[in-house]
């Protein structure tokens, strides 16, 4: 059976730096309180009027022109967001189009800041079924759209961007490239991370989440290693989604994966959302941290609550 | 297990979370003012506490452990 691989990366960032300091003028914090809560320094936020598609398909050029493919060979384009400026037309059939890709199946997927890891295989999955050769995957979000800037405890959060892979098929012997995805979701919790309406804020009880992802994200990584026929001691690099660098620090320790092996772009990308986890990984693949032919942990997980991990194989 | 137990085990779990040497766990410390851990660190330290002595301990029942000893005695009164 064909497998399916990573060939490329790609990130976008919004050029608009804001800094705890800049927060702090908004709402009762401070840097420090800020960097040892949740360690960010600084975040970007999109101009007015960049919308999740601009910066999806900012993130999609990059990965595409990196992967060396021509737009007409890919079949499938998958968005995955949570915050896009309207539900329709999709981000994806847009971006497709300003990509020069034609009439590609083209669709959005919502599961939060899980998002990523379920489009990667659903991207995976079209590939071994032969419903696509090539699929162009991104995360892309806005979330300061949804952030009430007078609650400090989203607003110091959040942040905006989007990256993006291509992914394609994995050749004749070649093991496959996108490992089983261990997935799921506890709707119970549903109420722990919401927006309170169409016209509302975003909402969450972060210490029920900490706790919820501190404890219960750590066996799923486990077990998408088991499944994948690997150990936390093979995986070259470990990303999470960037919620919280305590949570990252914290599932880290748990799976015994050393520091540096460990994803840290929330440092200065904020949290993302579905963008988190590809914007680390071009992040990393620019900063040399990736090492090509080794497993690579990817693990979402947020609003639902929903979450998925999968191990892939870096190209 | 004795009280004594539980508290070494809790002073490792300490260490491992927020990097405070054993020898300063002792029963009086308070965890914010003495040891300065943060409410997330004590979330952490609770999970931690979980997976060691096999007891629970709810967000709601946290907030009212304030020192070492609190922890010890909730952790000995529900193993």
């Amino acid at each position: 059976m064909t497998g399916a691989k990573i060939l490329a990366f790609g990130g976008y960032q919004p050029d608009k730096v804001v800094t705890n300091d800049d927060l702090a003028k908004l709402v009762d914090t401070n840097d420090e309180w800020i960097r040892s809560r949740v360690g960010i320094e600084s975040r970007r936020v999109a101009a007015d009027d960049e919308t999740v598609t601009d910066m999806a398909e900012a993130a999609g050029a990059k990965a595409l022109a990196a992967s060396g493919l021509a737009p007409s060979a890919i079949d499938l384009v998958i968005v995955a967001t949570c915050s896009p400026l309207v539900p329709m037309p999709s981000v994806s059939a847009i971006v497709a189009y300003r990509l020069g890709i034609v009439a590609p199946g083209a669709f959005d997927l919502n599961a939060a800041c899980a998002g990523f890891c379920y489009a990667m295989d659903t991207a995976s999955n079209a590939i071994a079924a032969g419903s696509a050769r090539n699929v162009l995957v991104i995360g892309s979000e806005k979330m300061t759209s949804w952030v009430d800037w007078t609650d400090r405890s989203t607003c110091i959060i959040f942040a905006d961007g989007a990256g993006a892979v291509v992914v394609g098929p994995s050749g004749g012997d070649e093991p496959t490239g996108i490992g089983p995805v261990v997935w799921g979701s506890a709707g119970d919790q549903g109420n722990k991370i919401t927006v309170t309406g169409r016209t509302g804020s975003m909402r969450q009880d972060g210490q029920a989440v900490f706790r919820w992802a501190t404890t219960a994200m750590a066996p799923v990584a486990l077990e998408a290693c088991r499944r994948a026929g690997v150990t936390p001691a093979d995986i070259t690099a470990f990303v999470p989604h960037q919620a919280n660098l305590r949570i990252v620090e914290a599932i880290a320790r748990r799976l015994g994966i050393p520091r540096e092996r460990v994803a840290d772009d929330i440092v200065h990308a904020g949290n993302t959302s579905s963008a988190s986890i590809p914007l680390a990984l071009s992040r990393m693949a620019e900063q040399g941290r990736l090492q090509p032919g080794t497993p690579a942990l990817l693990l979402g997980f947020g609003a639902g609550l929903s979450y998925a991990a999968q191990v892939v194989t870096v190209p | 297990m004795t009280d004594q137990e539980i508290l070494a085990g809790l002073a490792e779990i300490i260490d491992e979370i927020a990097g405070v040497p054993a020898d300063e766990v002792t029963p009086e410390k308070n965890f914010v003012d003495d040891l300065d851990i943060d409410s997330l660190s004590m979330v952490e330290i609770a999970v931690a506490a979980q997976d060691k002595f096999g007891v629970e301990i709810p967000d709601e029942q946290l907030k009212d452990l304030k020192t070492v000893q609190d922890v010890v005695n909730f952790v000995s009164k529900n193993s």
